[in-house]
């Protein structure tokens, strides 16, 4: 929460100190008026021993009434000064950090990624940052306010009388007493409440996901009982917290109505014994009554900060996160190859885990060359390929680019040389021009045009309503998965890098697209370098290399000719996917 | 205005949904009155004990002899006054406990009414809409009408009944020093409506704000990778600062203006009860009125302020609730699929024989995607259906398991047209493994009983060794009791073989499968290949390929293209033809020489 304070930077800091001032204006106005109500009570209780100048009474109830009025329009002023402050110091401290949160996790490398889920992320960026406005904002309104109102109103009502300060303080204490014990038996069953929450969505949620096996199934009844046995706990859980919510206010009542039985009944014998006056005992019930209300804020405050506390944790917890992929910084291109992926002896291990995921693996890809990874799943083809753009860094060995270090390299200098195609679609919301021309906003026409040619799209973008400016929606979902790959495709071409690295990227194109796109691309785009993995022997027949991949180790280097004559890990992929007659014809 | 019509609507459809818990709503009530009404004695009582000390005092100044208070009086009042406020306390509570019950009750049975309303209705509705969608409106919209029920009703009931019993007080009590009080209402009312107004619009703004920044999030998290490599992050973060920019500036404004209440409320009832301090006391020197009176009415003057403000934050709260109720009623108002608990006729002694006859359907009345198909498939046949993506096969399995009816035509199966029994009837015919291999949290025992409760322990046993199932899940702890969720260490291909144990055992007489496996590795999909041998042996099958193997031993082979069914015939027939279905076959083994 403090290092959350620290972003409201200098001219932050002065509106604070503002608003510590107008907080303090505000709360000594309000006590000035009970003070005031007294002061008027007194004139009048005087009014019978002066019968003649009852004119000049009125008068002083009048002007002393006039002060009271100003005070009350002093206070309001404050209180809205306060109020404009507080909003705009919690949207300062809000929106900074909020930024930073932003530019942290877009500066995340998988390494740092998998450690956080991107819903995870997601409600870090928006949920936990609204939690955190509403409990700065109330923060930065009452809890200067309140502490200082109750205090100055100890200090008043001390001198006042002790007898009844005694009293009242047995009123705080018990209301404090009770919205512990409140906030201990509530608390808990908010996140108990959440749980259940969280427990109906995963059921509706299953339901819905799976709505044609349910009802091929016909088990709808089964999933309707389900749902009412969570649905039952959750009611359960929430009746028992709204009858306890709902004591609060009924019995903050009830104290202030005690309390204020309790000082006239006090006070009578007070002035029976001449120990209090009437005037000081009526201002004593209007003092009472803000003390009460000041430390019940400050209560209410601190139920509500534990939950902001969490949500600022969690947000440190990205600001503090530190990069593990660290910019190179040699910005000199000179002198280097064109074209060329090396590993040497390169081994990865993902943090934590003990087994290598890739376990010395060394080739090389020269200029023009099309090299393919084949394996089963969990095999490491993606994870090599992911150390390419340095997405994770290699653990030990090195991974060269056009003979270079991909550490050594400056960020934008390596991703120039890259066009990377995710395993799945990513598009983005936004035109279908903006997605192609992704990595190069300013591409031309035939730039445009020659891409989606490339990428067998140009069919279907022109059959797309309004074609280039048709809106992709978030995700690309209202595009077939199928056109997703092509459109990605596009997006790498336009870039005109000089190595292509195909994750998997042709999985959801029927046989023949898929034939007729890469030899396009071989055709088209003559020298760059294509480094794929495939599950589909069929796309990778024709690779100048291939490298069969098992459980992190190359246990096959070679043409589809050669390994199927070498390698027995290839052979069961090939038989797997197609006869011996087809493979022959192939 | 349109708008705030079908909100108020919304508001209506909810409070007559409330209606079966009238009885409870009415005790709530009473029990409200009840306290108010003590609630407004309680301030009355004080009065009378100060007006007695007043008195005492008054006249020991009068007579110069030592105050002599009346104590048997002062006890009396006080005894009472404790009483009264715990009065208020059990009726105030009271009205807590039966409003939080009935809402706690309502936001159940809402939520129970949904969830079977889900299982009602066609598929096209969710064909339309995002799941995400439809699960805010069961946890989020219910979740937001319950707790404004929650607050709103204990709250609006007392407040009102609370200005209405203060004001009736304060006539009591003096009647001037009440007019003043009660003429602040109007106004006070009336500048909290047009700051609520608009700090409600600042926050509708800032949700939208909200939702944007959730969708640029989402979008941008989870394509880090992309981004980086495509140096969009120049882009990504421009978007970010102009969407963070108006949220902060609508926040802001968001969170004044519902700020403003509190201090225009305070301020208005310190001014009300300073002017019923100078007129008060004006009077009260004129000897018109007692301090005790003043003292009272200074009291009452707040307890006037306090339930405006929380009228003022109600009708915020009920905008927001109205339009979530307008999201759940029109939810559960949703056109269902068509009745058909007349129908009594029954599929029976099922061997296999489907026709499909003059089917015609499009997923919209406007655009049939088929026109006129026919087909019979016979008892054992394999029919495998093919054709690129988004080529419609998914129809075919939608229209057979009556997800979708036809338009016109029909699908009989051994001659009973399944329009004419029930779709429970239809689907249990059918056992179904879908590419999506959807399975739910719970044991793997309760998964693969789902299509058949009754199965034994033994029969799934069986089933499991023959799809391959068994030597994993005995692997597992607590084997066949195994708890399966969200991140249970399941493959993809183990989840899909489980998929497959659960179709065997449910014994239908027919099959559906999917045979897309292109996450599973080669190892693995061996296995499923033989899984799904043994399931469809002996069975009728309709097949929605992807392997060749599988296509040339069809007995049968749809080919579809752009959602309509173009060719239909065995292997070689289809080969003959040199159609598409020819041209999709040789394309993969096209020679290197004849693309480049």
């Amino acid at each position: 929460m403090i290092r959350l304070l620290g972003k409201m930077g200098k001219k932050g800091a002065w509106l604070f100190a503002l608003l510590v001032l107008l907080a303090a204006i505000q709360a000594f106005s309000d006590l000035m008026l009970p003070d005031l109500m007294g002061r008027i009570i007194s004139i009048i209780q005087s009014a019978p021993f002066y019968e003649s100048s009852i004119g000049n009474l009125a008068t002083d109830v009048f002007y002393t009434g006039l002060i009271m009025l100003a005070f009350a329009i002093v206070s309001a002023a404050a209180n809205i000064g306060v109020c404009y402050l507080a909003s705009n110091l919690t949207m300062r401290i809000v929106s900074k950090a909020r930024k930073e949160v932003f530019d942290k996790i877009t500066s995340f490398s998988m390494t740092e990624l998998d450690q956080f889920s991107t819903s995870s992320l997601v409600t870090r960026t928006t949920n936990d940052f609204s939690q955190i406005q509403t409990s700065f904002n109330q923060a930065f309104r009452f809890l200067i306010y309140a502490p200082l109102l109750a205090i100055c109103a100890i200090l008043m009502i001390i001198r006042k009388n002790l007898t009844l300060t005694a009293v009242t303080a047995v009123a705080i204490i018990i209301l404090l007493a009770f919205v512990l014990l409140i906030f201990f038996i509530a608390v808990p069953k908010f996140n108990s409440i959440q749980k259940k929450t969280d427990r109906v969505n995963t059921v509706s949620r299953e339901n819905l996901t799976g709505i044609r096996v349910v009802r091929a199934l016909n088990a709808e009844q089964l999933e309707e009982d389900k749902f009412e046995v969570i649905n039952t706990d959750l009611t359960k859980t929430q009746r028992f917290v709204n009858r306890s919510t709902g004591l609060i206010m009924p019995f903050m009542n009830l104290i202030m109505g005690f309390l204020s039985v309790a000082i006239v009944w006090v006070g009578s014998y007070l002035i029976q014994g001449d120990t209090l006056e009437l005037p000081e005992m009526t201002a004593f019930t209007q003092y009472a009554t803000q003390v009460l209300v000041g430390f019940l804020v400050v209560a209410i405050l601190f139920v509500i900060m534990p939950r902001a506390i969490v949500c600022a944790k969690r947000i440190n917890e990205i600001l503090k996160t530190n990069n593990s992929i660290i910019e190179g910084k040699n910005d000199n291109l000179d002198g280097l190859e064109v074209g060329t992926v090396e590993f040497k002896d390169v081994s990865f291990t993902y943090p934590g885990a003990e087994k290598p995921v890739l376990d010395h693996v060394s080739f090389k890809a020269k200029k023009g060359e099309t090299v393919a990874f084949i394996g089963a799943t969990g095999s490491g083809k993606t994870t090599l390929i992911n150390l390419i753009p340095r997405f994770y860094d290699v653990t030990s060995g090195e991974v060269l680019v056009d003979g270079r270090n991909v550490k050594d390299y400056r960020f934008y200098d390596l991703f120039d040389r890259l066009g990377y195609v995710p395993q799945k679609g990513v598009l983005f919301s936004g035109s279908l021009r903006f997605n192609v021309c992704y990595g190069k906003p300013d591409a031309s026409d035939e730039e445009f045009k020659e891409a989606l040619d490339i990428a067998q799209a140009s069919e279907f973008v022109a059959k797309l309503p309004n074609q280039e400016n048709y809106q992709i929606s978030q995700g690309g979902k209202n595009v077939s998965g199928g056109q997703r790959q092509r459109l990605q495709i596009a997006r790498a071409i336009v870039k005109k890098p000089e190595i292509y690295i195909f994750d998997d990227s042709f999985s959801a194109l029927d046989y023949k697209t898929d034939k007729v796109l890469r030899a396009e691309l071989k055709n088209k785009i003559k020298g760059a370098t294509l480094i794929l993995v495939a599950q589909r022997i069929g796309t990778i027949l024709d690779a100048d290399q291939i490298i069969v991949l098992d459980e992190g180790k190359v246990v096959g280097h070679g043409t589809h000719k050669e390994l199927m004559k070498t390698c027995a890990v290839y052979q069961d992929i090939a038989y797997s996917q197609l006869s011996k007659e087809e493979l022959a014809n192939a | 205005m349109p708008k705030m019509k079908k909100n108020a609507n919304a508001l209506f459809t909810l409070l007559a949904y409330l209606k079966k818990y009238r009885i409870r709503l009415i005790i709530g009530i009473l029990l409200a009155l009840f306290g108010v009404l003590f609630t407004i004695f309680g301030p009355y009582i004080v009065k009378m004990i100060i007006e007695a000390i007043t008195i005492a005092v008054e006249q020991s100044e009068a007579t110069g002899l030592p105050v002599s208070i009346d104590f048997g009086r002062i006890t009396y009042l006080g005894v009472i006054g404790v009483i009264t406020y715990l009065l208020a306390f059990l009726g105030n509570y009271g009205c807590a406990i039966m409003m939080s019950g009935v809402t706690a009750d309502a936001s159940k049975s809402l939520r129970s009414d949904m969830s079977k309303k889900m299982n009602r209705l066609p598929l096209s509705y969710f064909d339309a809409r995002q799941i995400g969608d439809v699960l805010s409106i069961i946890t989020n919209d219910v979740d937001t009408i319950g707790q404004t029920l929650n607050q709103s009703l204990t709250t609006l009931m007392s407040s009102v009944l609370t200005l209405l019993g203060v004001a009736i007080m304060m006539l009591i009590l003096d009647w001037r020093l009440a007019l003043i009080a009660i003429a602040f209402v109007p106004v006070s009312l009336f500048i909290l409506l047009r700051i609520v107004k608009k700090s409600q619009a600042h926050f509708v703004k800032q949700q939208l704000d909200l939702g944007e920044m959730n969708g640029h999030a989402e979008e941008v998290y989870s394509a880090v990778n992309v981004i980086r490599v495509y140096k969009g992050d120049i882009h990504a973060k421009a978007k970010f600062d102009s969407i963070n920019d108006n949220l902060k500036n609508d926040g802001y404004k968001s969170l004044f203006y519902s700020g403003l209440s509190f201090p225009i409320t305070t301020m208005m009832g310190n001014l009300s009860f300073a002017i019923i301090c100078i007129v008060g006391g004006i009077l009260a020197v004129r000897d018109i009125t007692m301090i005790g009176t003043i003292v009272a009415c200074v009291t009452y003057s707040k307890q006037f302020t306090m339930p405006l403000s929380q009228i003022a934050t109600i009708s915020t709260n009920l905008q927001t609730a109205s339009a979530a109720s307008s999201r759940v009623f029109s939810f559960l108002s949703e056109q269902e699929q068509s009745d058909e608990s007349h129908l009594v006729d029954e599929i029976e002694h099922v061997d296999g024989n489907v026709s499909f006859s003059h089917v015609k359907f499009g997923y919209n009345q406007d655009k049939i995607i088929i026109h006129d198909f026919n087909l019979e498939t016979k008892a054992g046949q394999k029919v495998a259906i093919v054709g690129p993506t988004g080529a419609g096969k998914t129809t075919m399995v939608n229209l057979l398991m009556r997800f979708y009816d036809t338009n016109d035509g029909y699908i009989a199966i051994e001659g009973k047209k399944t329009k004419e029994v029930k779709r429970a009837n239809v689907r249990k015919n059918f056992a179904m493994v879908l590419q999506d291999t959807w399975l739910f949290e719970g044991t793997i025992l309760e998964n693969l009983k789902f299509g058949r409760q009754d199965a034994t322990l033994e029969e799934i046993k069986e089933a499991c060794k023959l799809t391959h199932c068994d030597t994993f899940i005995e692997q597992l702890p607590n084997q066949y009791n195994f708890h399966l969720s969200e991140d249970s260490a399941l493959s993809a291909g183990q989840k899909q073989l489980l998929t497959i144990a659960r179709a065997m055992i449910q014994r239908a007489p027919m099959l559906i499968l999917d045979e897309a496996t292109s996450s599973v590795d080669t190892r693995t999909e061996l296995l499923i290949q033989e899984a799904m041998d043994n399931l469809t042996h002996g069975h009728t099958s309709f097949v929605i390929a992807h392997r060749l193997s599988t296509i040339k031993n069809s007995d049968l082979i749809i080919v579809m293209k752009d959602g309509d069914v173009i060719e239909t015939g065995n292997h070689d027939e289809l080969m003959k033809k040199k159609g598409f279905y020819a041209d999709l076959y040789n394309s993969q083994f096209a020679s290197k020489g004849e693309n480049g």
